[in-house]
């Protein structure tokens, strides 16, 4: 095209450009630099989650991620919030069930004093009785406007459906009494327990050097030690359905049901992941949300949103078909999207179809790289998944080598229109 | 970072906003039409978001369905979006496979079929889109609001328009509302990424060069009143959480009292990003609003919006209540605050501060080509993109006692709306 093509040879994250320090203490990052816009996206985790939440404190590592910027050693919940507000950065944590992430946005002429910041929080926090209660009670309100909201509601019932007698039936978020149960002590005693350096990832994108970003970090956070930071537990395998299982939450007053249904997945390392991928694109995501999407929406009129999702990470995922219907309009849709599954796990997709998906997922790649945030995702799901820094560079071949055989074989072991999880939330 | 601009008019009246960026091999097209709910009155509300809905059914070239896989099958990004003044279709590509994106635009840019059966089931996705809204507290109470700020300038109702309307629109009202709006003299072709602005001119000219200009269109609204009154509102539904919005008028994007809306947004609720798009924010916990009313454990949420429109909106503040609180508290409190700004003049170091708030979201909007191509564009709909090139410039020129006066002027009760949304069973 022009002169530019010379710019984009390196363009890929790989080997070559990211660079990759494991610091003494066990923390790993990865740099990559970025000088076309003056701004950094830096996103990390640490190996905590509600998977250590007691059955009767569900909640607490939600509570405790989201309490360690409301007071540490240093600085007051005011003084953290202005040191962030006042450089129009941002800055937060988030607990999931295996993982509590962070993720900032900053101008490059920030670094240090995000880092100090982010440093501070999670070495120091001291969840101040005060700001404890105030957060837990904003907790109380969001779970009482979960409460009211189909679409959670539904995506609720189906977990408790698929992953029924496994952790991850459990919402990371809990419930209103076991949140209700939490006090103060007890974020700072599992915050003692599963806070620390140990499988910690940091990734920096952006305008900036990557000698001095490692520099950067190893000084906020080389010396962090914890004796006492628990192992990650063993997850284990979930059951498939024997028949299929409905089940229903009435929210009255509301004008449209929510629909989940589905079945479970395989985790990242399965074989069957890049299959299952491009598979699922043709099935719920391809265009106007694939055949889900065609039948429902386009041919039926029935939904403003019918598509199919895949969720594959560690442990047993899940393989949702998800619609927001009429109530009236709700039985026909569960059957077209039964008929679909049916359709989907009896013969192989089409040439077409399958060379359309396999050139989505190609051309996807230059836009899903294109912003800082995106690669330092990417960067964060190579980290997680021991995928190798070059795995951008195996990615076509990856993605070429799936066949319409491999995907039908590979979504018969998941989807099962007789043994389908069907959770309905609405009026 | 190596960029250059361009823009410049089709003799049919388009306009065309081109920007050079070499940073990723993608391009990123966006046509902008002058129209939105702004554009329509009782009986045919939400047509121009159900004529967005009829772009993606097809024509003789490429039937329902065709683009989208086209698009689609080269890992494209596309979509739409309606809001008050305008209309946006985008597609990000490949570079060297954009030319897909430019050839359909044109071609349904007068085109399209709107087929009679294509309408019918689309109607029912327009429907079921609406009902999904409703299920939101916050849409309800909106919703109410608008109708309540505005008597009779279109601003009144939503986007999505009003569910009896949505129900006996016609497909001719559709195709005449398309025509009368979809034309080159309307529109703002704006696209960014990598390509050479020669080479792009003239492929614009062989796609859009030769469509027929139109007849000259631009749409009148009547400015609203000012209000002499507070108004209020109250809507009730099954959800057990309450809330409060309290909506002023605003002034519009053009007025140079908008900047100095935009700090008090900055200064009251944090501030706003102005990209409708997404590319970043800041927290508010150091607003005033937040530390009196969150911290004060008021409410348990506080957010604003201040949106750039091309007639005079709403700034609004969304408040969720705390469960021992009332709404009734809640404005007490907001009015407490509002108090220090109508009486005392803000500092510099307030100033300052929202400045460089405004310089960190607009670094984080030029992030990536697709919200660059999308600020190319947008900009037009109310100002121009000199406004967004000097944004800043005009933030730095604010001073306090301009902020008291505007605080004054925008932020008085009598400006304003107050609307709450209320549990079932706590109405009397």
């Amino acid at each position: 095209m022009n002169a530019s093509i010379l710019h984009h040879l390196d363009a890929l994250p790989s080997a070559k450009n990211i660079t990759r320090v494991v610091t003494a203490n066990g923390i790993t990052v990865l740099i990559r630099q970025n000088f076309n816009s003056p701004t950094l996206s830096i996103k990390g985790y640490v190996m905590s989650g509600s998977i250590f939440d007691p059955d009767d404190k569900l909640g607490l590592s939600y509570l405790t991620a989201s309490g360690l910027m409301t007071g540490t050693t240093q600085r007051d919940f005011q003084s953290i919030y202005n040191e962030i507000e006042s450089i129009g950065a941002s800055m937060g944590f988030s607990s999931g069930t295996l993982t509590t992430s962070f993720s900032a946005h900053c101008l490059s002429e920030d670094l240090a004093s995000i880092l100090q910041l982010m440093a501070d929080s999670l070495r120091n926090p001291v969840f101040p009785k005060k700001e404890f209660n105030r957060q837990k009670n904003q907790m109380l309100t969001a779970l009482k406007i979960r409460s009211q909201d189909t679409s959670e509601m539904a995506a609720l019932l189906f977990d408790e459906i698929i992953y029924a007698g496994h952790p991850y039936q459990r919402p990371d978020e809990g419930y209103e009494e076991t949140i209700q149960a939490i006090k103060r002590e007890d974020l700072a005693e599992f915050y003692q327990s599963h806070y620390g350096p140990r499988g910690m990832v940091i990734v920096i994108v952006g305008a900036v050097d990557p000698t001095a970003a490692v520099d950067a970090i190893k000084q906020a956070l080389g010396d962090w030690e914890n004796p006492h930071q628990a192992f990650m537990p063993e997850i284990p395998p979930a059951t498939a359905l024997l028949e299929t299982i409905r089940k229903n939450h009435s929210i009255p007053g509301k004008s449209q049901v929510d629909l989940v249904m589905g079945g479970l997945a395989p985790d990242r390392y399965s074989p069957d992941y890049q299959t299952l991928r491009v598979g699922n694109n043709i099935l719920g995501e391809f265009g106007m949300m694939g055949r889900i999407g065609q039948r429902v929406r386009e041919e039926s009129g029935l939904a403003y949103y019918a598509y199919s999702s895949l969720s594959i990470s560690l442990g047993p995922g899940a393989w949702e078909l998800i619609a927001g219907v009429n109530p009236k309009n709700l039985e026909q849709c569960i059957d077209l999207m039964t008929d679909e599954v049916r359709k989907f796990v009896s013969e192989p997709v089409t040439e077409d179809e399958l060379a359309d998906s396999k050139s989505y997922f190609l051309g996807r790649m230059p836009l899903l790289l294109e912003s800082n945030s995106g690669v330092a995702i990417s960067l964060l799901n190579i980290e997680h998944f021991n995928l190798g820094l070059d795995y951008f560079l195996h990615y076509p071949e990856l993605v070429q080598a799936v066949t319409a055989e491999e995907i039908l074989q590979a979504s018969r072991k998941y989807l099962d229109p007789d043994r389908l999880a069907i959770a309905v939330s609405g009026p | 970072m190596t960029t250059s601009t361009y823009f410049y008019t089709l003799d049919n009246g388009l306009t065309v906003h081109l920007k050079e960026i070499y940073t990723a091999p993608i391009i990123s097209t966006w046509v902008w039409y002058h129209v939105g709910s702004r554009n329509e009155y009782p009986g045919i509300t939400g047509i121009s978001h159900w004529v967005e809905h009829m772009q993606f059914k097809g024509t003789d070239k490429f039937p329902a369905g065709a683009l989208d896989r086209e698009i689609s099958r080269v890992g494209g990004l596309w979509n739409a979006m309606t809001y008050l003044d305008w209309t946006t279709y985008y597609d990000t590509l490949p570079a060297h496979l954009f030319e897909i994106g430019l050839a359909s635009e044109a071609d349904r840019m007068v085109n399209s079929l709107f087929d009679p059966k294509e309408v019918d089931l689309e109607r029912n996705v327009v429907i079921s889109e609406r009902e999904g809204n409703e299920n939101q507290p916050l849409f309800l109470l909106g919703e109410a609001i608008q109708a309540e700020a505005f008597t009779h300038h279109p601003y009144r109702h939503e986007v999505i328009g009003l569910m009896e309307d949505l129900q006996t629109i016609t497909r001719d009202d559709l195709f005449n509302h398309y025509r009368q709006y979809y034309q080159p003299g309307n529109t703002v072709l704006a696209i960014a990424g990598d390509f050479e602005i020669k080479t792009m001119m003239d492929k614009i000219d062989f796609y859009y060069g030769s469509l027929p200009k139109g007849k000259s269109n631009s749409y009148q609204t009547n400015p609203e009143p000012w209000s002499e009154a507070e108004k209020q509102v109250t809507v009730s539904g099954p959800d057990p959480t309450s809330y409060v919005q309290i909506a002023y008028h605003a002034p519009k994007a053009s007025d140079p009292d908008f900047f100095l809306l935009s700090v008090l947004d900055s200064v009251l609720t944090g501030p706003s990003s102005l990209n409708m798009f997404g590319s970043g924010s800041t927290s508010n916990k150091t607003s005033r609003l937040y530390r009196a009313l969150v911290e004060g454990e008021i409410s348990v949420s506080c957010v604003g919006s201040l949106q750039a429109t091309l007639d005079p909106y709403l700034y609004s503040i969304y408040l969720t209540v705390h469960p021992e609180h009332t709404p009734e508290d809640v404005l007490q409190a907001v009015d407490q605050e509002l108090d220090r700004v109508l009486n005392t003049p803000i500092s510099q170091a307030e100033i300052d501060r929202a400045i460089k708030q405004a310089r960190a979201l607009f670094a984080y909007s030029s992030e990536n080509i697709t919200n660059q191509a999308f600020w190319l564009g947008y900009t037009e709909m109310f100002a121009s993109y000199d406004w967004f090139e000097h944004y800043v410039d005009h933030l730095c020129q604010v001073t306090p006692e301009q902020l008291l006066a505007a605080a004054r002027k925008y932020l008085a009760p009598q400006n304003r709306v107050v609307g709450f949304y209320l549990p079932e069973e706590s109405q009397q």
